[in-house]
């Protein structure tokens, strides 16, 4: 009692301390060695919605509200070791309103060393908080360009799925940047202060690739000399991408499934178990539903990998794109030639308007480069495009990825080589049909016209019923 | 009328959701019908102490800082509650059955250092 009588006139003959409290832009609360409200500044005042004067003599914790464990008592913790406590909680006001709030307690001490009360600092992260959520969803767009409704909605996507700890699975065309959003995503998690391990499940063989994985250890097979890590562990705490996953093996599907559902598995060789916090994010240019079909994908895998999916839009679906993307990487490379070229002329804007871009943007890039290496004025010209762009796009089948069912329909190029009931059997009725209607239902001649001898006709007639 | 109060000792909790006793008095006419009952909830939190006033058909809530979602409800319910509300339960409650509580009100008792707890 005397203590606190003795600091509050201490406080009093402080000339001009509330101007100086009321300077700080945090709430600031002096309490005293009972743990009584002292003084409160302005900045706290507004933050709790209590005026000092109100609660002063008041037991601080009734006044700031924390959710600070009682039990663990900071404050007197505080008073009792000398050492400041920085902690992060929240509070609840007057207002009924929860603030998340960064607490700071610190001792305070009369001339001679001994303490006298506490000084608390309360800083409003919601600012701060909402500041980082800003940073975050412009840190996704710098780096994705895009602003067609389709990638406006993958956009919306990803600041949700940036949030979440659960694993992404990103489809899309070849060429649709899965690799960047994958890079997006983890840079705008909480966990982006750690590794991000990217894996080409295509590019390795099986043995090599579980061996990449998960690590091994020494003497696990021949060669084996020093024991590896592994890109699991590596990315421990972070996040691992898994790129291509549609080639990974079945053997090595069963073990990146026990990986995801127990969060441990044994490294190659190994006969001790290690456990990893890691964020998985897969991608693939394959349809995994339909590989998952032809028992080339585990279907369990498939749908723990499939808990949050986000499908990227092909060029052909980025209305308006097209034009916004030419016109950047033109400028960077450009740039990095140390060319003048500005911009693509009319004619050159309309080819590259109607192509179909089966590579997406990364062809639409080397395009680009291209004409920033060709071109020798300052305007891309329809001599400085690449000469494929005037030649028809020959039928081929591109293993795409189905888009979702909001999406537009399949795309052009894409040309199935098999017709529905195209099988031999229904082609040759059809051919002996068409021959027998030319010849007028003479046998022979229609036996001529298919190449074929006379009993060769009559047997096939005979199996297809036609006789 | 049922009064229900968060409690934390002897005292009306700082926090609504972060209480694990409450005290539940039923009054009629100002008086206590009988002794109130003290109540230590096995799980702590707002929704928990939401039913829980929903269950024992309470009419009046008394709490310190309450979060706004769960005023609502309560007010939603047809509960009334007086909140922000720093004192000795025990006198709270006397206040509350003579109807003269009222939201923000700081009790002398902890405004006198002797009793912090």
């Amino acid at each position: 009692m005397c203590e606190t009588m003795q600091i509050e006139s201490t406080l009093q003959n402080v000339p001009g301390l509330d101007e100086i409290l009321n300077g700080i832009p945090h709430g600031i609360a002096i309490l005293g060695p009972d743990l009584c409200i002292l003084t409160m500044n302005r900045f706290l005042e507004a933050m709790t919605g209590y005026d000092a004067d109100e609660v002063r003599g008041v037991y601080g914790e009734y006044v700031l509200r924390t959710n600070l464990d009682a039990k663990k008592q900071p404050c007197k913790k505080v008073l009792k070791t000398g050492e400041p406590v920085s902690v992060d909680g929240n509070i609840i006001n007057r207002h009924r309103k929860k603030l998340p709030i960064h607490f700071t307690f610190t001792r305070l001490h009369d001339e001679l060393g001994q303490p006298v009360g506490i000084l608390i600092v309360l800083e409003d992260t919601s600012v701060a908080m909402v500041e980082e959520l800003g940073f975050h969803e412009q840190s996704i767009r710098t780096e994705i360009l895009g602003h067609s409704p389709p990638m406006e909605a993958v956009f919306e996507l990803m600041s949700v799925l940036a949030r979440t700890d659960a694993s992404v699975l990103i489809t899309g065309e070849t060429g649709t940047g899965k690799d960047l959003i994958a890079e997006a995503l983890h840079k705008s998690s909480p966990r982006a202060r750690q590794p991000f391990i990217k894996v080409n499940c295509g590019a390795l063989p099986e043995a090599l690739l579980e061996s990449e994985l998960f690590g091994h250890v020494k003497g696990a097979f021949t060669g084996a000399l020093t024991e590896t890590v592994g890109m699991f562990r590596l990315a421990n705490k972070g996040t691992i991408f898994l790129t291509e996953i549609g080639d990974l093996s079945l053997p090595l599907q069963v073990k990146l499934l026990t990986v995801l559902d127990d969060r441990e598995f044994f490294p190659v060789g190994g006969s001790k178990k290690v456990q990893v916090d890691v964020r998985i994010i897969a991608a693939t240019h394959r349809t995994l539903r339909e590989e998952v079909r032809k028992g080339l994908f585990r279907e369990d895998l498939f749908y723990r990998l499939n808990v949050l999916h986000l499908h990227t839009p092909s060029l052909r679906e980025r209305d308006g794109d097209i034009r916004l993307l030419l016109g950047h990487f033109l400028r960077q490379f450009s740039e990095k030639l140390g060319r003048k070229v500005t911009d693509f002329s009319a004619e050159a804007t309309e080819v590259l308007h109607n192509y179909s871009y089966p590579g997406n943007v990364r062809e639409l890039r080397n395009i680009a480069e291209y004409s920033a290496n060709i071109c020798q004025g300052t305007m891309v010209e329809l001599k400085d495009l690449p000469q494929y762009l005037f030649r028809p796009l020959e039928p081929t089948v591109v293993d795409t990825v189905s888009p979702p069912p909001s999406s537009p329909p399949p795309v052009e190029h894409v040309v199935p080589l098999r017709r529905e009931n195209s099988d031999w059997t229904n082609i040759e009725k059809e051919m002996i049909l068409n021959a027998m209607r030319e010849s007028g239902g003479n046998r022979t001649k229609a036996a001529r016209l298919l190449g074929w001898g006379r009993t060769t006709l009559w047997r096939k007639l005979k199996k297809h019923q036609l006789t | 009328m049922k009064i229900m109060i968060s409690t934390r000792g002897d005292f009306v909790s700082p926090r609504f959701d972060l209480s694990s006793e409450v005290v539940i008095a039923t009054c009629y006419d100002h008086q206590l019908m009988e002794e109130p009952r003290s109540l230590i909830l096995s799980d702590i939190s707002a929704e928990v102490l939401c039913d829980l006033a929903l269950k024992e058909d309470v009419a009046l809530v008394v709490c310190g800082g309450i979060e706004d979602e769960h005023y609502k409800f309560l007010i939603w319910k047809k509960i009334k509650v007086i909140d922000a509300v720093i004192g000795p339960y025990a006198d709270v409650l006397q206040l509350a059955m003579n109807n003269e509580l009222q939201s923000g009100t700081i009790f002398a008792g902890v405004a006198s250092r002797e009793v912090a707890p």
